[in-house]
């Protein structure tokens, strides 16, 4: 089990050293007007001076291992067009407690949403008509097959309309904060929901369920005490997985609804071609990702001894 | 209706009579046999004493056969057909307007914008004036293209980096590790900072969804093969001296179709997702591209204002489509290609 963890814990760190390097050799190769406010007014010596001031004319292995200096010390470097000379660690600052707020609003909503959607369609299974089962298997099928990027758009135009609130984002007015934890809660509903009642279908076919129910066992019962407390401990494997998809959800939802988050300042800034934040803002994003992951499989080993060991490796 | 009946019953009366009557009459087994026939003797036949029983089961028949029972993915199969066809045909049906012409009044001159839909455009024009009907089709073209390509390479890629890795020993360490790091990347990060540093163009969306898609394809082969690997009947083949390259293609390979065209399915609706995505940060296709991104990009734009609303809802009607048919298509057919559903 320690064994385990510890390989965990080392991929990870090393995934996260490679996704520096590559994340700061791939943005070297950018144009170097990135790095000024005002390129197009300074004279060629003038630029070859900040140039040398900032490091940037070394070569690539020591800029990276400056840069991983820098990281250790917490420091991300300074924002060049974002906001001139601006540490980049005091921006991020003021806006990372919003996406923060928000990721944990919309995860906390999917699972209260999206596990009483998946058992409501596993027991529905067995009435007659199966009006749930048709009901959450449309919703999931949309979901899953209609790009992100459209339905957040709709959900944007529509629901501001149901609901008769601005399309943007006000942090004084709580009716607007309804529609992104939507968005960004929809597409893990679909998820939770298509797993836990695969899970309680699968577990409802066991011989031991068929005997309870056989015996006179209340059918509310059995799906409470023996059916969905089976089928939840193999779903905890998926709440990595949708940490992740909130996060990287969070870049879109976040932009279209001006969030004053770190996901819409990312977009901000890759359109004001903003090379060191871009850089600091990505590798935060990949590092959050990673973490997550992390976080998850751990998660994962603690709940089910079954998985752990061979977790990762699949099928051996 | 009664003739029909009859027609087929008819050859069914006829056997099972001339069954019931051998039964009643021993004789009557023999009766249209020649006398040659009846007394010379048997000879021992080599291949018919190896005869084993013998099952018309065709995996491909059976396939197609659990397919076609689901009539929701045989109708969404038939959305898919049409449109698809539809897209390839429509430039050249008579009448159609080029997507990047700029439309002028004839009479006055003056450029045809923000036309709501009627019987001369029929999802109306642009806010410059452009025929969104055969820009919404271009933009099909284009987005369906760069799903394709990136869903064939992923399944060449990720099927040959998945057989590497599952059925050469040496390797398995070395590929498990590399996918152990590189999994754990998130590929928006990636589509981002690649579509960031490189120039917009088709090419560049079609490498950044390359770069990424296929980990998913390799380690699901892998891990296939892995089971099936060691098998008796590839043991066998081993042993008697078959190729490598025989066993794979032969025997492991066709294993795994389904899955792969599956998983072919579902990519072309993800990279027309992710084609939207980055167009919207701004890093996507150049907007003189017609593709199905500009136009939802265009169409948000402008989505404040109701009346124009119809240039946003056009495009995602269609992009919807497509995405929801091959969706159910695929998910049916990998359900439908199963073995344990055959029965």
């Amino acid at each position: 089990m320690a064994k385990y963890m510890l390989k965990r814990i080392l991929h990870a760190a090393i995934t996260l050293c490679v996704v520096i390097c590559i994340v700061f050799a791939l943005l070297r190769q950018m144009p170097i007007e990135g790095y000024f406010n005002n390129f197009d007014k300074m004279t060629e010596a003038s630029i070859q001076v900040s140039l040398n001031k900032m490091g940037l004319n070394d070569p690539l292995p020591v800029q990276i291992l400056h840069y991983f200096g820098q990281l250790l010390k917490g420091d991300l470097g300074v924002s060049n067009r974002y906001r001139q000379g601006y540490p980049i660690v005091k921006i991020i600052a003021q806006k990372a407690p919003i996406s923060i707020k928000l990721g944990l609003i919309s995860l906390a909503v999917s699972l209260a949403v999206g596990l009483p959607l998946g058992i409501l369609m596993a027991r529905s299974t067995r009435t007659r008509w199966k009006l749930w089962d048709k009901f959450g298997t449309v919703f999931i099928v949309i979901v899953q097959a209609v790009p992100s990027a459209v339905y957040h758009l709709l959900i944007q135009l529509y629901g501001s309309e149901i609901l008769g609130v601005s399309m943007l984002f006000n942090d004084r007015n709580p009716m607007t904060w309804v529609l992104p934890v939507f968005s960004l809660s929809i597409g893990n509903i679909a998820y939770y929901a298509m797993w836990l009642r695969r899970y309680m279908v699968d577990e409802s076919n066991k011989d031991y369920i068929r005997l309870a129910r056989a015996k006179g066992v209340p059918a509310g019962k059995i799906s409470r005490s023996h059916v969905f407390r089976n089928a939840i401990v193999p779903l905890v494997q998926y709440i990595p997985q949708s940490i992740l998809f909130t996060l990287m959800g969070s870049l879109y939802v976040e932009s279209l609804y001006s969030i004053p988050g770190m996901g819409g300042l990312l977009i901000q800034v890759i359109k004001l071609q903003d090379n060191t934040m871009v850089q600091a803002l990505v590798l935060i994003y990949a590092a959050v990702s990673v973490l997550g992951l992390l976080f998850g499989d751990l998660m994962m080993a603690l709940v089910d001894p079954r998985i752990s060991f061979t977790g990762k490796e699949g099928a051996r | 209706m009664m003739n029909f009946r009859d027609a087929k019953a008819a050859p069914l009366e006829k056997s099972l009579n001339s069954q019931l009557k051998a039964q009643l009459d021993p004789a009557a087994a023999y009766e249209n046999l020649s006398e040659e026939e009846l007394f010379t003797p048997a000879e021992f036949d080599h291949s018919n004493a190896e005869r084993a029983g013998y099952s018309n089961y065709s995996y491909w028949g059976a396939t197609l056969r659990a397919f076609f029972k689901n009539k929701a993915a045989v109708f969404f199969l038939g959305i898919i057909v049409v449109v698809l066809a539809f897209t390839f045909i429509q430039p050249l049906l008579p009448g159609q307007r080029d997507p990047k012409t700029i439309n002028n009044d004839p009479l006055t001159g003056v450029q045809i914008i923000n036309r709501a839909p009627d019987d001369e455009y029929w999802f109306g024009t642009n806010s410059i004036g452009q025929d969104l009907w055969a820009r919404t089709w271009a933009g099909t073209r284009t987005s369906l293209g760069i799903g394709f390509a990136v869903a064939c390479f992923e399944a060449l890629f990720g099927t040959f980096i998945g057989v590497l890795w599952g059925y050469v020993r040496k390797l398995d360490t070395f590929f498990t590790e590399l996918y152990n790091i590189f999994d754990n990347i998130p590929q928006t990060l990636v589509l981002i900072l690649v579509s960031y540093i490189m120039r917009p163009s088709v090419g560049t969306i079609i490498f950044a969804l390359c770069l990424t898609g296929w980990l998913g394809m390799a380690r699901f082969i892998r891990n296939q093969i892995v089971i099936i690997r060691d098998r008796d009947y590839n043991l066998a083949s081993r042993c008697l001296g078959t190729t490598t390259g025989r066993i794979v293609s032969k025997n492991l390979l066709p294993y795994l179709v389904s899955v792969i065209a599956l998983r072919m399915s579902l990519a072309i609706p993800s990279a027309i997702g992710n084609e939207v995505f980055v167009t919207y940060i701004g890093i996507g296709l150049p907007t003189d591209i017609p593709s199905l991104g500009n136009l939802v990009q265009a169409g948000r734009v402008l989505m404040s204002q109701p009346s124009l609303r119809y240039q946003l809802l056009f495009p995602t009607a269609v992009l919807a489509i497509i995405t929801i048919s091959l969706y159910v298509v695929g998910n049916a057919f990998a359900d439908a290609a199963d073995p344990k559903n055959h029965v």
